[in-house]
């Protein structure tokens, strides 16, 4: 198989206890992940607030800077690429911010972002191709630059300007869209059209997405694989199907049992233990981190961190519950071989 | 919550009421929006009731007017917002009809709010106890320093968190307990009525949880009713006995939440119901589509016409009127008001652009004071 287009290899972000001092606070430890050329995939990238996803995104998008591990596109370290090399990246990995209200400046048209990435990427000649360009690019979410180029920020709406910053990103025809919760502020209504935007873009221009949510029901809906984090670890990860229809980590099996099922005769089970706010905030210095929340904790939990084990092909939970169905699995895969 | 909502009965349209005490009445209420081009009609005549110890929800998509309608109950539309009309009665009160100083006497007593994004709503720099004590002292009067501190310990009680929350200022608690907080404020002072604007829409899914059901609790047992804003069907499904769909200004369906799931009459909540994203299947997704008229400048005709796959030329010609087909289930749709007529009626042939479309639903929010949150 050819290189990765997007590797990310033991990835880990510190933030504090530098020169200043101050808490540390790891917010991605020891992370991988492998996005490939073809086919375009959809990756989720799934946790609550704090579980180090919008961290990643950053990391991904050179925001911010690792403190150890590596991310690689095409092969090339993005911390060491020469000018040319990162002004690709730059053209070719885009994002999708979650707050459609806040990325436009006020005080310009909206045409305004269109137009900065041409002239940043000198994307075209002269005027009249780059209106044909962001047409172009208004056409693939469905909106018509007419109706909208000349108008100002505020007068549209959330879903509108969420479609608008999409469109922005497909014209640069990137191969990955960093998507840090792209629909979390739009309607319910709209939601589905963005992410349908989303699936269009993966199928028909083969771009690859890093879809970052808290909300596993859009996940289910349209990402390929899914990583559940959890305190800057991968809780769970796997094909999105079997990490959502039968979840195996405790936090992960939590997580999509707080999920409020639409359905009025389906109540929520009430049997389900609810942690207490202080188990919420605080993490175990030693051993998994969702050891304090844990309703089927062991000692062996708070020794040391659980690895990745594998529950079935493509799907993996850090849980130690996890262990010796790894070693059956691989007995028998050895017994039938 | 919901076992008992089928014998239930419920309000007919002429207005008998049911055995049930009705804690809030609205009646025809109209909310303006005043822009330099015309008024945009954000309530357009509305009229629902909430009775003792249920739980309403009022669902619909951002600028539909669900927080505008919250906002007129509570008497809180700020300019260039008015009411044009309509009634609110809290019990026996009229709640249009009051100066501002009979007013501010009766909210926290009457009726309490838990704003959109509450947890944003306490005051950085005054302690919980602070906060707390606050809107009992000005409703009550002081009372002694024991007798208020036991009160505000138990009001933490009652929504779950520790003793220790009583002496913290907001930032030292997480999102969750914010909102908790609100909570507690909110049934301070024991109010019949709890207005909840998006509770927990700014919360993690399992906080989300843990909130909700401290309302759930809260509700059984102190009996309050509540109305439930929100946009997440899911929630709604898991908390409310009845709910109410608005769509552009008007009420379209109102049903008892396992009717509304079920058997969704109008094609609008037929749509909603539909574009839930499940857990349980994969499926195609619904995107929907279509043109919402200019709120400034209403069409004769069904509010929905312009996105409704079934509108035929009667739904342009002619309003539908909110009417009962079943047990308390009403819906505003010709479908059901005039069947023979509707078969006879030509379809429509919908030419709109989604970009059309979506542009005219949000001429609504240039002047929305709430159209920005997320909802």
């Amino acid at each position: 198989m050819a290189a990765p287009l997007l590797d990310i290899r033991d990835a880990t972000k510190i933030y504090g206890g530098g020169l200043f001092g101050g808490r540390r606070v790891v917010a991605l430890q020891g992370f991988n992940l492998a996005i490939h050329e073809k086919p375009a995939t959809i990756t989720t990238i799934a946790g609550e607030s704090g579980s180090g996803k919008t961290t990643l995104a950053n990391l991904v998008l050179g925001f911010l800077h690792l403190t150890s591990g590596q991310i690689l596109y095409k092969g090339v370290d993005i911390a060491a690429m020469d000018a040319r090399q990162r002004f690709e990246y730059r053209r070719e990995v885009q994002a999708v911010f979650q707050d459609p209200y806040e990325v436009y400046n006020p005080f310009y048209r909206v045409k305004h972002i269109f137009e900065l990435a041409i002239q940043r990427f000198k994307l075209a000649r002269n005027k009249a191709e780059a209106r044909e360009m962001i047409e172009d690019a208004l056409r693939v979410v469905g909106m018509r630059g007419e109706e909208v180029l000349e108008k100002y920020p505020h007068q549209l709406s959330g879903g509108q300007r969420q479609r608008m910053m999409v469109a922005r990103a497909y014209m640069l025809k990137p191969r990955i869209i960093v998507a840090d919760e792209p629909v979390s502020m739009v309607d319910a209504s709209l939601r589905a059209m963005i992410l349908d935007i989303m699936l269009h873009l993966r199928d028909d221009y083969g771009i690859s997405f890093l879809y970052i949510t808290h909300d596993l029901s859009t996940a289910y809906q349209i990402g390929d694989d899914i990583y559940v984090l959890y305190q800057g670890l991968v809780a769970e990860k796997g094909e999105t199907s079997k990490v959502i229809e039968n979840p195996r980590h405790p936090y992960v099996q939590l997580l999509v049992g707080s999920i409020p099922v639409p359905d009025p005769t389906v109540k929520w089970d009430t049997n389900l233990r609810l942690p207490t706010e202080e188990e919420m905030r605080s993490s175990a210095t030693g051993g998994c981190r969702f050891y304090p929340r844990c309703p089927q904790r062991m000692d062996r939990c708070l020794q040391a961190l659980p690895p990745l084990y594998s529950i079935e092909a493509e799907h993996d939970a850090a849980c130690y519950l996890y262990e010796a169905q790894q070693k059956a699995m691989l007995t028998g895969r050895t017994n039938a071989s | 919550m919901g076992e008992h909502s089928n014998d239930r009965k419920q309000p007919s349209r002429d207005g008998s009421l049911d055995s049930r005490r009705v804690v809030l009445d609205v009646q025809d209420l109209r909310v303006h929006y005043a822009t330099p081009r015309g008024d945009v009609i954000a309530v357009n005549g509305i009229s629902f009731q909430v009775y003792e110890g249920e739980t309403v929800g009022l669902v619909g998509e951002s600028g539909c007017g669900k927080t505008t309608t919250a906002m007129a109950i509570l008497r809180l539309v700020q300019p260039p917002g008015r009411i044009i009309g309509g009634r609110v009665m809290v019990e026996d009160t009229d709640l249009v009809s009051l100066n501002e100083k009979q007013l501010r006497q009766l909210r926290w007593v009457k009726l309490a709010l838990i704003p959109q994004g509450a947890m944003n709503s306490l005051n950085p720099v005054m302690r919980i106890k602070d906060q707390i004590g606050d809107a009992i002292t000005t409703h009550e009067g002081r009372l002694p320093a024991d007798v208020l501190k036991q009160r505000i310990l138990d009001l933490l009680n009652q929504v779950g968190l520790p003793a220790r929350v009583y002496g913290m200022y907001p930032h030292e608690l997480s999102g969750g307990m914010k909102q908790r907080v609100c909570v507690a404020m909110a049934i301070a002072l024991n109010p019949p009525l709890i207005i909840a604007d998006e509770p927990t829409s700014a919360l993690d899914v399992v906080v989300q949880r843990v909130v909700a059901q401290t309302l759930l609790d809260v509700k059984q047992r102190l009996g309050v009713s509540m109305i439930l804003i929100g946009h997440d069907m899911g929630l709604q499904a898991q908390l409310v006995d009845r709910i109410i769909v608005m769509y552009a200004g008007n009420i379209v369906e109102i049903a008892p939440v396992r009717e509304a799931f079920k058997n969704p009459l109008h094609p609008y909540t037929q749509l909603l119901i539909a574009s839930i994203p499940s857990i349980k299947e994969r499926k195609p997704l619904k995107v929907t589509e279509g043109l919402t008229h200019d709120l400034r400048n209403p069409p004769p005709g069904c509010v929905f016409q312009f996105r409704c796959p079934h509108a035929r030329e009667i739904c342009r010609a002619l309003k539908p009127q909110l009417r009962e087909y079943g047990s308390g289930h009403l819906t505003a749709c010709h479908i059901y008001e005039n069947a023979g007529e509707y078969e006879r009626s030509a379809p429509i042939v919908t030419t709109a652009t989604p970009s059309a479309a979506l542009y005219a639903a949000d001429l609504f929010k240039e002047v929305d004071p709430h159209g920005r949150a997320a909802s």
